[in-house]
């Protein structure tokens, strides 16, 4: 629990600082570099490039999310509904609503520390295991209820894959790896067993590597293989949807290229949700994009509509790597 | 501004060479001389423990040495000191002589030096100590005798004499030594196996009739506990006992007048032997345990001398109050002690780390009990035995005892010190050990695979059983090798709940169960002390001291080298992915 809560101390210091990510000293304007946070914003320079949302945000001001016209009528895997969440006292996630199309890849990104990862965790309830943790709010998957009294945590999970930002194969064989999901659900029948394997490694795109050493220990492949590892043992259990956690920020360039092709073969089988913080991966990965920013759900639009044509100026200026 | 204080701070600071403390090299020194001394003390004591450890079983010569006195002692030399002799020792010695042994200790800066031999010749007539000690100024002249010969007795220890006949009952053949010699040869087995075949009538045939009379007392004894003493149906179990005994007779005398007849054949051959005192003394080849010609070996027989001895060392039992013959029981009491113990305390103590590490809530009350599991291994061993005597043997051995094998009281089964009643008190004592290692190897599994089994759906037991425990698994295996280490070598509290001087019966053979626990036990450890410092003849069990210790250590060094070789394979296996 260590690792969960050194990661939560750093997220809820954020949140109530906001020391502007906007890192005023690349634009040279040395006095908004030392303002407080609620201090009421200069008018000038700062004030006209940082539009109100930034500013609702800061004073903590309700505001509605700007959801592309394109995003209504979809039919979604996973739907989001005012989902509030705390560490402790500090709220990190304020009334976040969206939902995941069906099939398809929908990345979230934001600046660090925005609580998209947060959000990500909360779809299959890994949240739960940090103590201090609260919600409100429901999340949908398949119409069903995530957050509710009856909800079996195991079962749902088994309905959900997740990839972590850090490869964690388990300290077993590449082929017991794969088939953890099923074993834990007592399945001993070796002719499934295998088929699955088989099936599961393809669908990675690992298959061709590894399939005259399935009885190695996992811990000696590569880093890239170890994740498409992950992402085979993710899809294994056949899941609904597939929650990707940053998969790519542990790898080098060339295994985080063969990940974004293999996320663009899993589309369509399987729908995707993927954190990201790197601008080109959304852009060349995902099919819709959702922006956050200290907690809240700021713009959601279909890829090419939000990097092109952003409705809001936070979002643009976040996109082109102007903020953030 | 050039008093300003800074600047003069400055200048102080600067204007001397670094002291040589401040740059540290003393301190290489020092805890470079720290590990040396550390390293030298335990090279030492294994060089002690090796060499003197090593050298017991090696065969001496023989040697005469004629005194001034006019006695002639034979026997083995065993220790050498240096000394200062007082004026009064010459006053023993022949006036003759007395004048040469002054000089000579004069010459030599008025030291002498004195010899321990090791004489032997013990028996029921002349009780000698074994050994004699001679100083250099008391011997007139040395011999190497061609036919001495070393002779290992099953009882009254060594007998150093030169064969002159071989007797078969009252006939001497063989009237010189090398016949005498090649006549024992060739009869040794022959009478040995003789004998051991009477000694197996007598344990195998006798002991199976005196296990049925046994029974058959039980059952009358059984009878009298639930029907009251002298009841009639007591009355009738004591007939059938009594029914039971006499029919049995004829087959006892029978197999009793098998053991004598055998027993007196093979006790017939005899080695006439003469003494370096003059006498002629028989002994009996069944007695013999080994004999050699010492002064007539080569490197090669000697050899061979030395492994049999090690042989016999390492699988035979003991005799003679332990100064004599094998440690076999102790050998493997010591292996099925540290065993049993392991088995007991490495689920415990893993059950224990988990529910600390895994379940428990942290707080307050989970770092006190840590505090006090902590706390536990620095309680000292005889608390342990003194706890163990007190809980295993007197109220949980007693309590079965009184439910299951009354009519055996009181002979206590369980109520007394037993092997199992031992390994729970060293698993107790361990558990710190091993609890504190395995939550040390828990807190290390990355929170990462946790998490990768939970979103597999893996519940918080499957999560521990499946990922957690086999890559905590070396930690484990470290905690067990301590625990290994520690309880191996405890003697304290062992000597109080069951580890006996002498166990004729093993708490392992081939008797079902196989497995004994309520038996008593020798362990290594205790031999040592037993050997070393309760042992009637001292001076001729101080060698062995060091052949046990030598063994301990190393039973102890084979046991690790196994924990260590299966934690090396379950660490490739898990963390390193090898």
């Amino acid at each position: 629990m260590v690792e969960d809560n050194d990661m939560q101390r750093e997220e809820n210091a954020q949140i109530p600082v906001q020391n502007n990510p906007a890192d005023d000293t690349a634009r040279s304007v040395p006095e908004s570099a030392s303002e407080r946070p609620l201090a009421p914003m200069p008018e000038g320079q700062h004030g006209a490039r940082i539009g109100g949302v930034f500013e609702s945000v800061s004073r903590g001001v309700a505001f509605d999310t700007d959801v592309h016209d394109g995003m209504v009528d979809k039919d979604c895997v996973i739907e989001i509904e005012n989902f509030n969440l705390w560490y402790g006292s500090a709220q990190a996630l304020y009334d976040n609503s969206m939902g995941v199309p069906k099939g398809e890849v929908t990345a979230l990104i934001g600046p660090s520390g925005c609580g998209k990862s947060t959000l990500l965790r909360c779809v299959n309830r890994m949240n739960d295991l940090i103590p201090t943790v609260t919600t409100k709010g429901n999340m949908r998957l398949s119409g069903d209820d995530i957050y509710g009294a009856g909800v079996d945590v195991i079962e749902l999970r088994k309905r959900i894959g997740m990839v972590f930002q850090k490869p964690n194969p388990f300290p077993m064989s590449i082929y017991e790896n794969i088939v953890y999901p099923l074993r834990i659900d007592g399945l001993r029948d070796k002719a499934i067993l295998d088929e699955v394997v088989e099936k599961s490694l393809r669908g990675a795109g690992l298959w061709e590597e590894v399939k005259d050493r399935l009885d190695d220990n996992a811990l000696r492949l590569s880093g890239g293989q170890q994740q498409r590892l992950c992402i085979g043992r993710a899809i294994a259990g056949e899941p609904e949807i597939l929650l990707l956690d940053e998969p790519c920020s542990a790898l080098d360039p060339i295994a985080t290229g063969r990940i974004e092709d293999l996320i663009q073969e899993l589309k369509g089988h399987y729908s995707i949700l993927i954190v990201t913080h790197n601008m080109q991966q959304a852009q060349r990965a995902s099919d819709y994009v959702a922006f956050m920013y200290l907690g809240r759900m700021v713009e959601f639009g279909p890829t090419q509509d939000l990097f092109v044509n952003p409705h809001l100026k936070e979002t643009e200026d976040y996109v082109t790597g102007r903020f953030g | 501004m050039a008093d300003a204080p800074g600047t003069k701070m400055k200048r102080r600071l600067i204007k001397r060479r670094s002291s040589l403390f401040a740059r540290g090299e003393p301190m290489v020194w020092m805890t470079g001389a720290a590990l040396v001394v550390s390293i030298a003390m335990i090279l030492g004591l294994l060089g002690i423990v090796l060499v003197r450890g090593g050298t017991t079983f090696w065969p001496q010569k023989l040697k005469v040495i004629n005194l001034v006195d006019g006695r002639a002692l034979m026997g083995e030399l065993t220790r050498t000191e240096e000394y200062k002799p007082e004026a009064f020792v010459f006053d023993a010695l022949p006036e003759a002589d007395r004048a040469a042994a002054k000089k000579m200790v004069e010459d030599n800066r008025g030291r002498s030096t004195r010899y321990l031999w090791r004489t032997g010749n013990n028996s029921p007539e002349r009780r000698t100590q074994g050994f004699t000690e001679v100083s250099d100024f008391q011997v007139k002249s040395e011999t190497f005798p061609e036919w001495a010969v070393t002779i290992e007795r099953s009882e009254w220890g060594r007998f150093y004499g030169e064969p002159i006949a071989f007797l078969t009952g009252e006939e001497r053949t063989a009237e010189d030594p090398a016949t005498a010699w090649e006549l024992f040869e060739q009869n040794h087995d022959k009478a040995l196996d003789m004998w051991d075949q009477a000694s197996e009538i007598e344990k195998e045939a006798i002991g199976d009739l005196d296990a049925a009379l046994e029974k058959e007392r039980l059952r009358a004894r059984s009878v009298e506990l639930e029907h009251g003493t002298n009841s009639p149906e007591h009355v009738k179990a004591l007939e059938a006992r009594a029914a039971f005994e006499s029919a049995q007779n004829p087959e006892r005398t029978k197999l009793r007048a098998q053991v004598d007849e055998l027993r007196a054949e093979a006790g017939k051959y005899a080695l006439l032997m003469k003494t370096s005192y003059g006498s002629e003394e028989p002994v009996r080849l069944v007695d013999i345990i080994r004999a050699y010609p010492a002064n007539r070996l080569d490197f090669f027989d000697k050899v061979g001398i030395y492994i049999s001895r090690w042989w016999e060392y390492l699988t035979a039992n003991p005799r003679e109050a332990n100064t004599e013959g094998g440690v076999w029981p102790a050998i493997l009491g010591t292996i099925v002690l540290t065993m049993i113990m392991t088995i007991l305390v490495v689920p415990f103590g893993v059950l224990g780390a988990l529910y600390l590490r895994e379940y428990a809530k942290q707080g307050a009350l989970v770092s006190l009990v840590r505090i006090a599991v902590n706390n536990l291994a620095g309680v000292p061993s005889i608390v342990f035995g003194v706890f163990g005597l007190g809980f295993f043997c007197y109220t949980i051995g007693a309590g079965i005892d009184e439910i299951f094998f009354a009519e055996q009281l009181p002979n206590p089964t369980f109520g007394k010190g037993a092997i199992l009643w031992a390994s729970l008190t060293l698993a107790l004592l361990t558990l710190p050990v091993v609890i504190v290692a395995t939550e040390e190897a828990l807190a290390a599994v990355p929170n990462s695979m946790r998490e990768g089994s939970y979103a597999c759906g893996a519940s918080k037991w499957q999560t521990i059983r499946r990922i957690v425990l086999p890559r905590a698994m070396p930690g484990v295996m470290t905690g067990m090798i301590l625990a290994i280490a520690r309880g191996a070598g405890e003697v304290a509290p062992i000597m109080l709940v069951g580890a006996a001087k002498m166990a004729p019966d093993l708490p392992v053979d081939g008797e079902f169960p196989f497995v004994h626990p309520t038996r008593g036990f020798m362990h290594l450890g205790f031999h040592i002390y037993d050997v070393g410092f309760q042992s009637p003849n001292a001076k001729a069990a101080e060698p062995l001291v060091f052949t046990t210790t030598l063994l301990l250590i190393g039973i102890v060094i084979v046991l690790n080298v196994v924990a260590i070789w299966v934690r090396a394979r379950l660490r490739r296996a898990y963390i390193e992915g090898g």
